[in-house]
């Protein structure tokens, strides 16, 4: 339904579940990939199994001087980038009366800092071109809060304040920021959950079930897609209805 | 020959901000004389890194407010 050939896109965290899908929906419907992650051998296999228009670039994403680098290498890999989507994200979950200095900044400089680089490095192609796609993966529980996860939360709430205001800056040329916020998708880091975590959550969750990876990259597909050339400065919350925003 | 920088610069203000030859003056401001705003003005400091392969760094692209700024810096800068 939706074309990207001749797009190109960086996906961050590609390694993981759900960059993976992400990588897969946006390759499928004909772009260019560029899998981003610290794991090479999950990223190799992805590229292998892609197969044609699949480029590997690991990143430190808590290496500033590395991130600011990274669009310019995708871009001689891949040609440009027309699309970035920033999917990496981590946990450090505590609670804050436990939370250390580091457990806060390490989730800030990944899920938060970093993408404030990687955007401000891949804007002068998209300038150029007057076109862009940049995706943000923010989470439900940067609406919603949630114990343990006041780093976690606060990062994912920061990418919604900073896709709206990117979204206003560069609004005239042809380029969109928009946020997507899943809530529980079947990946590692909800698998880490133990049973009654699990049927807790679900339980809160008016479809009764997780979501899919690839629930998630069909909202970024259609993010990504020229039909969406109107919609900015968005949350999209894909979530099974467990809040409805 | 090569165009002198002036003619160049000049060129790519015109292609840019769509505005008249002629008014583009040495002490036009991009954004109170010729119309531009913020990020155009931030897009012109790229096309002329790129016309003429320098860089200017972001605190010095501030000082760049009239087309005479923009022919001295680069003129200072080769």
């Amino acid at each position: 339904m939706f074309d990207l050939t001749g797009k190109s896109a960086l996906v961050t965290g590609a390694s993981g579940g759900l960059g993976g899908a992400i990588a897969e929906a946006l390759h499928g419907a004909g772009a260019t990939v560029v899998l981003s992650g610290t794991r090479e051998g999950p990223l190799n296999e992805l590229a292998a199994k892609l197969g044609e228009r699949a480029h590997v670039v690991t990143c430190d994403l808590s290496d500033a001087e590395a991130v600011a680098k990274l669009p310019g290498r995708a871009a001689e890999a891949a040609g440009a980038v027309d699309i970035l989507v920033n999917n990496a994200g981590i946990t450090r979950d505590a609670l804050l009366m436990r939370m250390t200095d580091a457990q806060w900044s390490e989730v800030m400089d990944v899920n938060l800092s970093s993408v404030m680089r990687l955007s401000k490095a891949a804007m002068r192609g998209m300038m150029k071109a007057r076109w862009g796609r940049i995706i943000n993966i923010s989470s439900i529980v940067g609406a919603t809060g949630n114990a343990g996860q006041v780093n976690y939360a606060a990062a994912k709430a920061g990418l919604v304040g900073m896709s709206k205001s990117l979204a206003y800056e560069v609004a005239t040329r042809g380029i969109t920021v928009n946020c997507i916020a899943p809530g529980f998708i079947e990946t590692a880091m909800t698998g880490a959950l133990d049973e009654e975590q699990r049927d807790s959550i679900l339980g809160s969750v008016p479809m009764g079930r997780m979501g899919a990876p690839e629930e998630i990259a069909a909202a970024v597909l259609y993010l990504a897609s020229p039909e969406a050339g109107y919609v900015t400065g968005s949350t999209l919350h894909v979530n099974g209805g467990m809040a409805m925003l | 020959m090569a165009d002198d920088i002036e003619t160049r610069v000049r060129k790519i203000v015109v292609e840019h901000l769509g505005v008249e030859e002629e008014k583009v003056t040495e002490n036009a401001s991009f954004i109170d004389d010729l119309g531009a705003d913020s990020l155009d003005t931030v897009e012109l400091v790229m096309a002329f890194e790129e016309e003429f392969g320098i860089e200017i760094p972001d605190d010095a692209a501030e000082t760049i407010q009239t087309f005479g700024d923009a022919v001295k810096f680069i003129k200072d800068a080769q």
